[in-house]
């Protein structure tokens, strides 16, 4: 994945020769393992599985529900954050509703499906905030939001609002040659990297895709030194040098702070 | 099997079959195997322009098609078009000595602040196939660069390429330099990129927004036919 999607998919029809031998099946099939075992920690800490998030989202109740409270529709790649700030904070009347993290693979559906899910939240009379940053709509998402009268946190991607919106602006072009993996991303490299950029059926490709990118920064929510790791390992592949840089929730907990508060009216 | 088809001599093949193989070819991104043949047709005594268009062109919108139809997707487009690459790489100097015909000059790069050059590296191979002349400025291009080269060039379109949200706005930084220039009428703009739309393009003044290579590559055809035409209509 580039830092916007490019549209994946399968070939129609097999190279007559050549092609990814057995030895990238198998590392492919190592990677994947690596990312199941990564799931299953995080489903046992409580935390919906992340191959659940990338394909089909979450819904996560309020465990206090109150009438007319504040619904949060995210992106899946956010779920794990967002259920820590509301556990640490003791948001427990917030509902979380999470879409399919896959829908980074094709922006222009966001919108859409950020709508539908507004419409939804709305009807079972709960008031929703948009945890979605632009995330290659090229705008679209924010004037949906807008038409719908439905607040949505601000700044370009989750990259952005993890590292501060202002401090990700002020690194400007300085960072312009920055590969940039969240925690989530990390452990879902093969979803969104790898596989969609065609990497699995065709490693060749590697310098040709990411040969403009120097270094993949890997912006850590949280201290973890498998996630450490599987970064270094994702920089490896791609060719990159690796960084770590530890963020925090960064902007996210002032947005979830004020969708927390009680509505004026 | 893989290893029956290994058996194609291309050599072996008459012209229609070569042409027709040299097609599956391409769509199987196979560069070797277009060096071969565009070897074979020339050693056959086929114009270097009957060759492009026959063999390449013909086979690089089959890719086109099925990438635009979302059979064919960005690996390998990027494989077909570097196995066409390496055909025109032949094919170039001397379809210069020959004097084929042109159909215009395009000046192409990637905006200001953004190193995403995928798509508009498969636009870039795309129009030249099609018989355009291509300027690649590669990419983060301020105004400057795309204007001087427009002017050294003598080109007719401009087309802009960005990824991110954040730099697709440079756009309108160029258009407007162009305008202020007094030359913006001089050239065809075509914008393109993941997160841009037709509603993009044309809040920021350019002349089309493409939303693929093959696209581009049609709307080029299009909007400078209707330029000549408008041209020879006001003379």
């Amino acid at each position: 994945m580039t830092q916007d999607a490019e549209p994946p998919g399968p070939a129609a029809r097999p190279a007559r020769r050549g092609g990814a031998g057995g030895r990238a099946a198998a590392r492919a099939a190592a990677h994947a393992a690596a990312g199941t075992r990564a799931a299953r920690q995080a489903a046992q800490a409580g935390a919906p599985a992340d191959d659940a998030l990338t394909e089909t989202g979450c819904d996560a109740p309020a465990a206090s529900p109150a009438s007319g409270g504040a619904s949060l529709i995210a992106c899946g790649a956010l779920a794990h954050e967002i259920l820590a700030l509301i556990r640490v904070n003791g948001w427990t009347h917030l509902h979380l509703r999470c879409l399919p993290a896959k829908l980074h693979l094709r922006p222009e559906l966001i919108p859409d499906e950020v709508a539908r899910a507004v419409a939804e939240e709305r009807a079972a009379a709960r008031d929703p905030f948009v945890v979605y940053a632009d995330c290659g709509t090229g705008g679209r998402l924010q004037a949906r939001c807008d038409a719908l009268g439905v607040e949505m946190i601000p700044g370009p991607h989750c990259y952005s609002f993890f590292d501060g919106n202002a401090a990700f602006a002020a690194r400007g072009d300085a960072e312009m040659t920055a590969f940039y993996l969240t925690d989530f991303l990390v452990r879902q490299f093969d979803a969104f990297v790898w596989r969609p950029m065609g990497l699995d059926r065709r490693p060749e490709l590697r310098d040709m895709l990411f040969g403009n990118y120097e270094r993949l920064v890997h912006l850590a929510q949280v201290e973890d030194p498998e996630l450490e790791r599987l970064g270094r390992e994702a920089a490896a592949r791609l060719g990159l040098l690796h960084e770590r840089r530890l963020t925090g929730y960064g902007d996210l907990s002032d947005f979830l702070a004020r969708a927390a508060q009680p509505a004026s009216d | 099997m893989a290893d029956e088809d290994d058996d194609i001599v291309l050599s072996e093949l008459d012209d229609g079959e070569l042409v027709q193989q040299m097609h599956d070819d391409l769509y199987d991104g196979l560069k070797d195997e277009i060096e071969e043949g565009v070897n074979i047709l020339l050693e056959r005594g086929w114009t270097p322009y009957r060759l492009l268009t026959e063999a390449l062109v013909a086979g690089m919108k089959v890719v086109g098609d099925d990438f635009r139809d979302g059979i064919l997707f960005v690996p390998e487009v990027l494989l077909a078009a570097n196995a066409m690459k390496s055909g025109m790489n032949i094919l170039r100097p001397l379809l210069a000595e020959t004097g084929a015909p042109k159909m215009g000059t395009m000046v192409i790069g990637t905006v200001k602040g953004d190193i995403h050059d995928i798509g508009k590296n498969l636009v870039s191979m795309m129009m030249e196939g099609a018989g355009f002349d291509v300027v690649d400025l590669g990419i983060n291009n301020a105004a400057e660069a795309y204007i001087e080269a427009l002017e050294r060039e003598d080109a007719q379109i401009l087309g802009m390429s960005a990824l991110l949200t954040t730099t697709m706005p440079y756009m309108k930084v160029v258009i407007d330099q162009l305008k202020a220039n007094g030359t913006r009428d001089n050239y065809v703009v075509l914008v393109g990129g993941a997160p841009l739309n037709e509603e993009f393009g044309r809040a920021i003044g350019a002349d089309a927004y493409c939303r693929d290579a093959a696209v581009a590559v049609e709307t080029a055809k299009t909007l400078v036919a209707a330029r000549k035409h408008n041209q020879a209509h006001a003379n």
